[in-house]
């Protein structure tokens, strides 16, 4: 049994200007510890399937299992991050907003420290537990908001562009972080993004969608030991295939 | 930092020092008999001695009662009403037209109303001045929290709160900025209606009283410390209270700046 299951998910928007159609007949699976990346230009419905996998928006046809039960509005068993730095509560410490979760969960102070700590020392972040969110870079917000999504030990991690307002440096550290954090925790994983490089970099498959309405084009499967080299000629040769599926390739098509 | 405090400190004693020398100036003129306008010495004398006898305390204290009464059940009824307003669309279409159209009246016309239905006492001042800090505190509330980033909404509610905890943990400091300021004009305007108020519906106690009572026997110097002791409270509660509350939260935690020069 697949662990994510996306059977036929259609959505349409109602706005004041009429029915925007978000997503028409999404259907994909994966495997319990799998890193599935979401690519697809701006505007095919990648932030609206993966609310509706976080259960944050119903889809009008169609439903969503994870280990198969049906997903019914948010719940535990999924962690999500954000692409917006302001994701974190800024009246919290680092150490208040990993530990959120399983103060909800009713864990003792104590002993959620002690995890939410654990959880900071997993992104580096150990030194800055009682920092305010407002003292720390952007960087470093987005590596909380990860510690923050897994210290209530969810099966499933959603992550929409959580890195793409960071500049260039930043995230290949932060890259390099995540797959780091992926080896260790064995998180099924869905990653969106419109970055094709930080997807062959992370992902085991790469699911492309298409606008106007959203559809899954295809799928690729990133077969690269890891870690990976961005420079090797593999490596390059699906980014090529990816930007080739999007149209966006050299030669125009 | 304490470098700047004591520059801040300094600058305001440099107003206060002005503004009295020219009081003095032309209390000493004699443009104006001494009874009406007492020389700054007469004034501390009489202030000293109400400070001494203990007569002052009381009155301040009746005065400090009456304002947290009612200002107590206006934090009381403001903030849940203002969060139940912005978190809920039935609420505030109720309660906004009944506020819009009770605001503009002044707290203190309601005085006579009040002393036909509940006569003379401490009823009516803590009623006026709920009246009067109500609505900064209800509306600030209602304000601060469609201000809440829903974003800090879908964190928690992913991680698992509850209506309760999503209250307490989310919304509640989520909107502090906005009701911090409630808070602060919430008093304010209770400060200034519970004095007005004790000026025509106390009986015989609170600082209010006393200048209205010296009125009748031109004790201008009575009058005049009373108003003084008025003035350094507000500017007491104002700068200690709701500044330290401001520096623990929210500018602590980066949801509001000092202002920098
Ligand atoms: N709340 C909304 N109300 C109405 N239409 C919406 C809403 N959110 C998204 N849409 C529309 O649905 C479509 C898909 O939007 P979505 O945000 O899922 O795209 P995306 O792939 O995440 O884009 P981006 O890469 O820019 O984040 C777009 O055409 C958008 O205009
Ligand atoms: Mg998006």
């Amino acid at each position: 049994m697949p662990h994510i299951e996306a059977r036929d998910i259609s959505l349409i928007y109602d706005t004041p200007g009429g029915a925007v159609p978000g997503l028409r007949g999404v259907s994909f699976a994966m495997e319990a510890s799998e890193f599935l990346c979401i690519v697809g230009p701006s505007g095919c419905g990648k932030s609206t399937l993966l609310n509706i996998i976080a259960g944050f928006i119903t889809p009008n046809v169609g439903e969503i299992r994870i280990a198969g039960q049906p997903v019914r509005g948010s719940g535990m068993d999924r962690g999500v991050v954000f692409q917006d730095f302001a994701q974190l509560f800024p009246w919290r410490t680092a150490l208040g907003n990993v530990a959120f979760g399983l103060e909800m969960k009713g864990v003792p102070k104590a002993e959620r420290e002690a995890t939410a700590l654990e959880q900071l020392r997993l992104v580096k972040l150990e030194h800055f537990a009682k920092s305010y969110p407002h003292h720390l870079s952007g960087g470093m917000q987005q590596r909380v908001a990860i510690a923050r999504a897994l210290a209530y030990n969810p099966a499933v991690l959603l992550m929409d562009e959580p890195f793409a307002a960071l500049d260039a440096l930043t995230r290949d550290d932060m890259q390099r972080l995540l797959a780091d954090v992926w080896r260790t925790t064995r998180k099924t994983v869905i990653y969106v993004t419109h970055n094709v490089a930080e997807a062959v970099y992370l992902a085991d498959r790469v699911v492309v969608m298409t606008p106007h309405p959203g559809t899954v084009k295809t799928e690729v499967t990133i077969k690269l030991p890891r870690p990976r080299d961005p420079l090797s000629v593999e490596f390059l040769d699906y980014q090529k295939e990816l930007l080739r599926l999007l149209g966006q390739d050299a030669k125009g098509h | 930092m304490i470098a700047d405090r004591a520059r801040s400190l300094w600058r305001g004693a440099v107003t206060v020092i002005v503004v009295l020398a020219i009081y003095e100036a032309v209390a000493r003129s004699g443009h104006f008999a001494p009874a009406l306008m007492p020389t700054l010495g007469v004034v501390l004398q009489t202030l000293l001695g109400s400070l001494l006898d203990g007569s002052m305390f009381e009155h301040a204290a009746a005065t400090l009662y009456r304002v947290l009464c009612g200002f107590g059940l206006a934090v009381f009824v403001g903030l849940p009403l203002g969060v139940l307003m912005g978190r809920f669309r039935p609420v505030e279409n109720f309660v906004l037209p009944l506020a819009s159209a009770l605001m503009p009246i002044p707290s203190l016309a309601w005085i006579p109303v009040f002393i036909l239905w509940l006569g003379l006492g401490n009823a009516v001042t803590i009623l006026i001045v709920l009246y009067a800090a109500l609505f900064p505190m209800l509306l600030n509330t209602w304000s601060g929290v469609r201000a809440v980033n829903p974003i800090w909404l879908r964190a928690a509610g992913a991680m698992g709160a509850n209506e309760n905890a999503l209250f307490w943990k989310v919304i509640i400091p989520g909107a502090s900025p906005f009701i911090i300021a409630g808070l602060r004009q919430s008093f304010l305007r209770a400060w200034v209606a519970v004095i007005g108020a004790e000026m025509l519906a106390a009986s015989n106690f609170g600082l209010g009283w006393v200048i209205f009572d010296a009125k009748e026997f031109l004790n201008t110097d009575v009058m005049l410390s009373s108003l003084i002791v008025i003035g350094f409270i507000g500017f007491v509660t104002e700068r200690l209270v709701f500044g330290s509350l401001e520096r623990a939260t929210i500018y602590r935690w980066g949801m509001a700046q000092a202002a920098k020069t």
